[in-house]
Order: structure tokens, then C-alpha cells, then sequence
């Protein structure tokens, strides 16, 4: 019996190969999360890192809506903010968002599907190189990632898919953008539903420059909404927004400011 | 090694069956003939057993009639049996006021009698996603052993019914879920209200429809009750209860939609000050942070849609 399972562990680690040695909890992590160890291989790689409250993260520490966790990511605290991740280490797919905020400020909020009590954490890329990691715990009955989206209960969710709603608000020397995209975001873990969900979203300028953009993966909740906010000081009229999906869909439209 | 393992699994099999959870249950007299059973005003815990809710009984000349059965089967049987200490009659009708499982989940020890509720929440129970009882067993654990999610076999209408010298009013309303019963019982004046009202602990709001929740409000003060039980915290005179539910639902009606009119996300309002009338309630942060979840997004999507 202990042979059996020492072979096994030593399979385990043939199978993770030279991530075995990352794995765990390590010390200085503050949520003391069993994954931590994979998730910095993963997403941060050999970069330097700190764990920073200044990368703020809010949201519910418990979910109630497996589907549709909210949470708000604020950089601004950090001088100058290149990329932001954000990651649930504990989520059959750990990915959420990739944000590189470009001209937009170092802020977002969006939902996410939760699968099981998860650390959600947010790391942002200053300019010199050096990851900031804020993140919670959220407790969770789970099940989000797995269940089909509510759009397949309706006949006629591919007629409107790609509808956007979008709303600017004024915001402390700042122009606040929620938009709300109509999409199943379907992970492909649920039974005989293939993964289908919005890749890309890009904020463009009314030349057409890219002012910021987002990679957004799986656990993004169905019919996301997104906020993000740019600086009234950049005195521009209106905003382009484009989000493609894995299937090529692209959905565009424009707001005046 | 194998052996000793086998024989440990036999001697785990041949143990007793463990010992139910004790509700300690307590019958308080309110009205004639009427007893109250309290509930916790927490959230399901492990602790608590799931016990967070109201029942109540009418003992009437004619058999009992039970107003709720509660959270699990092992609440249902101590229910049945706490009952016993207080009549000899027999369990004449159960009511069910409305589908949440803290009110429902006891029915499974009412099995021989007749229990009722509106025919929509027959329906809701019915579809019930058995996620939502995993939910509770997870919270609750060992307590809820043996209970399942089964709707009332039998429906009741709206209108008076008279069960041994009491004369009740069904009353069908909704806005706490889909479907909620409010029971009268004109013979002591004792009003229960099921969800509709709340006293000194914060409304739930999974299922809640605030408009209608209020309009079910104003026919339940039309009543004149002489007492109101609520679904959970004390039984007291009007109009406590219902001006404290009435006040509250207001207060989230206003703060959510000027929440979404500024463009706040919804993990921005979760901290939200509470105000001091509202923040002394029983669970009041823990039931908001949940009210934000059930009830905001309709807020935004009506702020975003009207662009």
C-alpha cells in the first residue's frame, strides 16, 4: 500500500514535470493558497513580484451567484500600470482577464464564474518590470464554470448575440464605461457545449488608435459587462469599442463621451 | 493490513445510526390555541442545524394546523413531536407559506397528513435545481440527514376555511418568491405572514420582486391583524413588522437604482454604509452583499439599456 502510493506521487510528479517543485503554499503568500506556487509559474513566470495592497480587488467574500461574481480592480495607487491580470487559482480555467490599459486607467470590473472556493487575485506589471499581487479569497458553493449558459433556455439567443449596451458615466476627473455585451461566454465544460466566448476587446480612439484592450477567456460571465474608465483630461468625444470571439464574430459599436 | 481495514469498514457499518441533531424546540403560547416555534435569526449554520425560521401551530378543535414544517426532516419530526407535548389531537393540515427550503424541507415528516401550498409553489418546489439543497447540506451538514426537496401534494385557494372553530382567511399574494401565503386566523386575530414580513432580521430577496413585495404589504396591513408572526424574529402587534419590511425594501429600491444611475459595479455597493436603522438588523451586511447579487443587476441592465 505505501509503495502504491509512492508510485503514484511519483507519477504525479513525472506528469507535472519541473512544475513539482513550485507547487504548494508558500509562505509569504497572504491567502496561503495550495495553487499559489503554479499560478506565479504560470502567469508571472521568473518576474519579480510582491504582494501589494495597492492593487485593490473588491469583491463578495462569499458568492451567491456561482455565475456572476462580481469584482473591481483598482491599480491607480501604483505609478504607472502596463498589463493587468487577473486569475482565480483554484478555477478549472484560471485565466480571466489580460488587460493592457494603455491610455485608460489602471481600473476594471467584470464577473466571473466561480467553480469552487477560489483566491481571485489581481497582478499589475509596473514599468519597471515588477508584478504587484493583490487578490481575496471567495468562498463559493460552485458549480459556475460548469453549468450551461441561460441563453440556451431561450429560442432565440443567437438573434440577439453581440447586442451592446453601452452608458458613460462622470466620475471624479475621470469618464466611466460600462458595457454590457449580449454573449453565453460558454466555457466548453459544460455537457455538449463547446467552448464559445468573446477573445478580444479593444477600446479605440476616434482615429481609430488603440486606447486600451482586454483578453478575456472563459470564465468571463455570460452577457459580461465590463467597466473602464479613461481620463476626462484626454478631452476625447467618442470611443469605439470591438470585441471579437473565438468563432470570429465581431461585434462593434461606438459611444459618444 | 487489508484485513484490519475490512473489519474496521464492518465495525463502521454495524454502528448505530448517529444520534439526530436536537433543535431544542420550544413552543411559546401567543394567542389561544396558538403557538409559536422560534427560530435563530442567523444564517444556516452547522451550529443552528438550519433552524433560522418561524413555525407555528393552531391547535383547533378539530386537529392541529402547522404553518411551516422548517429546514429539515429531523426539524419536521422534533416539530411533530414537540407538538405532542403541547395536544393530543392530531396533525389535521400543514402549510407551507411559501418555496424556500428553511419553511419546506420538514414536510418530509408529514408524510401521513395532508400538506399544502398555492399551486405555484407546488410548481416552484417542483423545479427546484438540486443545487439549492446541496447548498444547505454543505451549510448545514449532519442536521439535514434524510431530507429531501419534495413539493406539497395538495394545493390550497384563497378564501376562508374553517378547521374546528377557527376561522381562517388564506390570503395569495407574492414578491417575496412567486408565490407567498399569508394565513389569518380571524377567531384569535393572529396574522401569519410567512416572508412577507420580517422583524429585526434582514428580508431575503432570492426571489423577490420589490414592487409586488410592497403591494402584498399594503393588503396585509388592510388585514387589521391583532398580531403578526413573521417568517423570522418575534411575533409582535402591528404595524412593527410590516413597516420595518416596508421601510427596508424603500431603502434597497432607492440605493440600487441610484447606485446604477451613477454607474457603480456591483462589487463597489457591496460596502455600501448601512443606514443605522437597518444596520442593527440580524445579519444585515451578510443579507445585503446577497441582495446586491439577486437584485442589482436589473438595476443596471435598466440603467445601460436606455442609452
Amino acid at each position: 500500500m505505501i509503495a502504491r502510493r509512492a508510485l503514484l506521487a511519483g507519477m504525479a510528479g513525472l506528469a507535472m514535470g519541473p512544475r513539482i517543485g513550485r507547487a504548494g503554499p508558500t509562505p509569504d503568500d497572504p491567502l496561503q493558497s495550495v495553487n499559489w506556487g503554479l499560478m506565479r509559474e504560470a502567469f508571472l513566470g521568473d518576474a519579480p513580484f510582491v504582494f501589494d495592497d495597492k492593487v485593490s480587488v473588491t469583491a463578495p467574500t462569499s458568492a451567491e451567484d456561482a455565475m456572476q461574481v462580481p469584482f473591481l480592480i483598482d491599480a491607480t495607487r501604483l505609478s504607472r500600470v502596463l498589463r493587468i491580470l487577473v486569475f482565480a487559482d483554484l478555477n478549472p480555467i484560471n485565466r480571466i482577464l489580460d488587460f493592457t490599459p494603455g491610455r485608460l486607467a489602471p481600473v476594471l470590473a467584470a464577473r466571473f464564474k466561480i467553480q469552487q472556493a477560489t483566491p481571485l487575485r489581481a497582478a499589475a506589471l509596473d514599468g519597471q518590470g515588477r508584478w504587484h499581487v493583490g487578490g481575496l479569497w471567495i468562498d463559493a458553493m460552485g458549480g459556475g464554470c460548469t453549468a450551461p449558459a441561460l441563453a440556451h433556455g431561450e429560442a432565440d439567443w443567437t438573434a440577439r448575440l453581440g447586442e451592446t449596451s453601452v452608458r458613460v458615466f462622470d466620475r471624479e476627473g475621470r469618464k466611466r464605461i460600462r458595457l454590457q455585451i449580449r454573449h453565453p461566454m460558454d466555457t466548453g465544460l459544460a455537457a455538449g457545449i463547446p467552448a464559445f466566448f468573446i477573445e478580444q476587446l479593444v477600446l479605440t480612439d476616434a482615429a481609430g488608435e488603440v486606447l486600451g484592450e482586454l483578453a478575456t477567456s472563459e470564465p468571463v460571465s455570460e452577457n459580461p459587462l465590463f467597466t473602464f474608465e479613461l481620463p476626462t483630461a484626454l478631452g476625447l468625444s467618442e470611443v469605439g469599442i470591438r470585441a471579437r470571439d473565438n468563432n470570429g464574430n465581431v461585434f462593434s459599436r461606438k459611444v459618444t463621451l | 493490513m487489508k484485513r484490519a481495514a475490512f473489519a474496521l469498514g464492518l465495525a463502521l457499518l454495524a454502528s448505530p445510526p448517529a444520534l439526530a441533531f436536537d433543535y431544542a424546540l420550544r413552543a411559546e403560547k401567543i394567542a389561544e390555541d396558538t403557538y409559536l416555534v422560534p427560530g435563530r435569526m442567523e444564517h444556516f449554520t452547522r451550529a443552528n442545524g438550519g433552524n433560522i425560521v418561524n413555525t407555528a401551530f393552531v391547535v383547533t378543535g378539530d386537529g392541529v394546523v402547522v404553518i411551516d414544517s422548517g429546514p429539515s426532516l429531523d426539524y419536521g419530526r422534533q416539530l411533530r413531536a414537540l407538538i405532542a407535548t403541547v395536544t393530543d389531537r392530531p396533525i389535521r393540515l400543514v402549510l407551507v407559506t411559501h418555496a424556500h427550503p428553511d419553511h419546506y424541507l420538514g414536510d418530509g415528516a408529514f408524510a401521513d397528513v395532508p400538506v399544502a401550498a398555492l399551486p405555484a409553489t407546488r410548481a416552484e418546489i417542483e423545479a427546484m435545481p438540486g443545487a439549492i439543497l446541496d447548498g444547505i447540506y454543505r451549510l448545514v451538514g449532519d442536521a439535514m440527514a434524510g431530507t429531501s426537496s419534495e413539493p406539497p401534494r395538495e394545493s390550497v385557494a384563497p378564501g376562508p376555511m374553517t378547521i374546528g372553530g377557527h376561522d381562517f382567511e388564506l390570503i395569495a399574494l407574492d414578491g417575496h418568491t412567486a408565490a407567498d401565503l399569508a394565513v389569518l386566523d380571524r377567531t384569535t386575530g393572529v396574522l401569519f405572514a410567512g416572508d412577507l414580513a420580517f422583524l429585526a432580521r434582514t428580508p431575503t430577496t432570492p426571489q423577490a420582486d420589490i414592487d409586488r413585495w410592497l403591494a402584498a404589504l399594503v393588503r396585509l396591513r388592510a388585514l387589521s391583524p391583532l398580531l403578526i408572526v413573521p417568517g423570522h424574529g418575534p411575533a409582535a402587534p402591528p404595524p412593527a413588522a410590516l413597516d420595518q419590511t416596508e421601510a427596508y425594501l424603500r431603502w434597497l429600491k432607492q440605493t440600487l437604482g441610484a447606485a446604477a444611475a451613477e454607474g457603480r459595479d456591483a462589487a463597489e455597493i457591496l460596502a455600501l454604509p448601512l443606514p443605522p436603522e437597518f444596520a442593527g438588523l440580524a445579519v444585515a451586511r451578510e443579507e445585503f452583499a446577497r441582495t446586491v447579487a439577486h437584485l442589482y443587476p436589473a438595476f443596471e441592465r435598466a440603467v445601460l439599456s436606455d442609452d
